[in-house]
């Protein structure tokens, strides 16, 4: 990226975005007091939700589906189409400011094609359960949640767990539940995540629908060529760790496309840092091109309509080194973008990997900001793991950043790999640099000593769990 | 400051639940600050079977210690102080959570110069007063079932409101 694409970027605010949120913040302020207790101004919020979506194919319903909440009858079928009709609003602002984004990145994104799906797996007893946890969080509010609400919901998620396909369904709830738990009684807390909180609950119950959340999972093919990552970003809560490798992909016959591949584990609040990587062992070809940064030569690897492969290690092969700041500065302007499967699209899946280099930055209360040919870039130095060597400081003294471009009520860039000066010597650290295990002393000192806590929980579980 | 309110309350990727600091999990696989109680499983010393359910109520700093299968500890006579399985706790506890939240949480007064779980013992004056091990334990057991589920490679989108986040400053 370049600072007239960041000027371009950052330029006028997107049209139309302020007005979508500000329809979103009434839905999320009567989620905090509940909808049993809406008051006219809430109420006011909710209709004027609906008739934002007058004109659109959820119109009618969400009308009908506004006025029966408001008149104290909501039923599930209502709280989900007011759910469709927020979703479909964070829809609309992620399209503007994906679009915005690849234009000022002159960035080419393939258009959205479903695959024929599948029938998806019955466990409707399963997701009514998740429903039903849903409704009453919505109508009693944030404000009114206590431990016994949240613990309402302990068998359900457990049992979601347990089945794979329903994955997506379980990480979420356990976070959510995690989080309300870790605040109650809520009622006693001086600020909410109000906007996060009616995020995953929207989230939660439109996937909780029968045969909800398998958009984008099915295989639109298969895939063989040379994987050139460019770089790793890492979600984590207390129950679950996810690893998105971002890369570009060459395969005869195509242009080089954006790819990403994921690998997901469960795990306990006190497996954190570094041992992190020890939960995704299965995978010692991807970890090992991670930390030795090399390409990947793949075999028929599953890809799904969203650009994510379907990771299978063993179809997978290290190649020759590979330098993700190499790819991206030859490949990486001229690659295609896939497309946004429609239920993910919300602005914080927005994650595009980007090149930058040729700033000057700076620091100011713990914030640092790239100059870019006379444009500010706010640098989310927070989102830095504590598995990987990335630290405020050295991207605070680098000179080239490889990163995702997120939106979250403003722009910023999440690093996943500078290229630095310290004390007048070139350094270079990536996410993904101790996937093996770490390379720096002080931290292979500080792991020694704390033990292998994966191990440890292991052997704990064998001798108590099967009894 | 409002305005930073209203930013933080508009935010969709945030932190929420604090994070938990690395610590040895040899002696002391599981602490928590839940149902009004900082608890947790202690591992026996002598038995690798045996594991003991210790904990410090919230206010009244009532303390107790069984094993897994409801026994008495046999350290821990009523009327005596904390058993060594007690203190153990308190000292992981510190390490897990920080002493200001332990302490915040049991509503114990530590005052200045305190650091370590023993301090934190110290501080409190309770009684024993035998609470149900049984519970904790089953949380227990419920924690170390998240090692046992598998993997996945297919993509958890709902992951990206939850980014990892490096340590607290
Ligand atoms: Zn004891």
């Amino acid at each position: 990226m370049i600072g007239v694409q960041l000027g371009e970027l950052l330029d006028a605010p997107v049209p139309g975005v302020d007005e979508a949120l500000d329809l979103v913040a009434g839905f999320d302020d009567a989620l905090v007091h509940g909808f049993a207790r809406l008051g006219e101004d809430r109420a006011m919020a909710l209709s004027a939700l609906a008739g934002a979506l007058a004109a659109t194919p959820l119109g009618v319903r969400a009308g009908e589906a506004a006025e029966k909440i408001i008149a104290g009858s909501a039923t599930d079928e209502h709280l989900t189409t007011l759910a469709g009709g927020r979703t479909a609003l964070f829809g609309a602002v992620h399209d503007a400011l994906l679009t915005r984004l690849d234009t000022a990145l002159g960035r080419t994104r393939a258009a959205w094609e479903e695959s024929p799906s599948t029938t998806a797996p019955s466990a409707d007893n399963l997701l009514s359960g998740c429903r039903s946890w849903l409704n009453e969080l919505a109508i009693t509010g944030w404000r009114g949640v206590g431990h016994d609400l949240v613990s309402a919901a302990d068998q359900t998620i457990e049992a979601l767990l347990a089945v794979p396909d329903l994955r997506r369904q379980a990480v979420l709830l356990d976070g959510l539940a995690a989080e309300l738990r870790a605040s109650s009684p809520v009622g006693t807390m001086d600020r909410l995540p109000a906007r996060r909180w009616a995020d995953l609950w929207t989230r939660a119950l439109l996937l909780s629908r029968p045969g909800g959340g398998h958009s984008g999972s099915e295989p639109s093919g298969s895939v063989s060529g040379r994987l050139l990552i460019l770089g790793v970003d890492v979600h984590e809560h207390g129950t679950a760790v996810q690893i998105q490798v971002h890369g570009i992909l060459e395969s005869a016959g195509t242009p080089p496309r954006l790819v990403r591949a994921s690998v997901a584990a469960p795990k306990v609040d006190t497996i954190v840092g570094p041992a992190l990587w020890r939960l995704l062992h299965r995978y010692p070809v991807l970890l090992g091109a991670l930390a030795e940064q090399r390409s990947l030569d793949i075999t028929d690897m599953p890809l799904l309509d969203s650009g994510d492969l379907v990771w299978h290690d063993d179809r997978a092969g290290a190649g020759e080194p590979a330098d993700p700041f190499a790819t991206a500065r030859v490949l990486l302007a001229g690659a295609l973008a896939p497309a946004v499967p429609p239920l993910d699209r919300h602005p914080v899946r927005i994650s595009e990997p980007v090149l930058v280099e040729g700033y000057t930055t700076a620091t100011e209360g713990g914030a640092v900001t790239l100059d870019l040919g006379g444009h500010i870039l706010a640098v989310d130095v927070d989102r830095l793991p504590t598995c990987g060597p990335l630290t405020p400081e050295l991207v605070a003294a680098s000179t080239a950043c490889l990163g995702l471009i997120r939106w979250d009520g403003g722009w910023t860039l999440q690093p996943l790999a500078v290229q630095a000066t310290v004390k007048r010597k070139p350094v270079t650290a990536h996410n993904g640099d101790w996937a093996l295990g770490p390379t720096d002393p002080k931290v292979v000192k500080a792991e020694a000593k704390a033990g292998d806590a994966v191990a440890v929980l292991r052997e704990r579980a064998g001798r108590l769990l099967r009894r | 400051m409002n305005a930073d309110r209203a930013a933080w309350e508009q935010r969709s990727a945030l932190r929420v639940v604090s994070p938990v600091q690395p610590r040895k999990l040899a002696k002391v696989p599981f602490v928590e600050l839940a149902d009004g109680r900082l608890q947790g499983v202690v591992s026996s010393g002598s038995d690798i079977e045996r594991v003991y359910v210790s904990s410090f109520t919230a206010g009244t700093h009532a303390y107790s210690c069984s094993t897994n299968n409801n026994r008495p500890c046999g350290a821990l006579p009523s009327g005596s102080s904390p058993c060594k399985h007690l203190h153990l706790l308190a000292a992981e506890a510190v390490l897990q959570y920080g002493l200001d939240r332990v302490a915040r949480y049991l509503r114990v007064d530590v005052g200045d110069g305190a650091s370590s779980g023993a301090d934190l013992v110290s501080r409190m004056d309770g009684q024993v007063e035998r609470a149900p091990a049984a519970m904790v334990f089953s949380r227990f057991l419920r924690h170390l079932n998240y090692l046992e589920v598998p993997d996945t490679t297919v993509p958890i989108p709902e992951m990206h409101w939850f980014p990892a986040l490096g340590a607290v400053r």
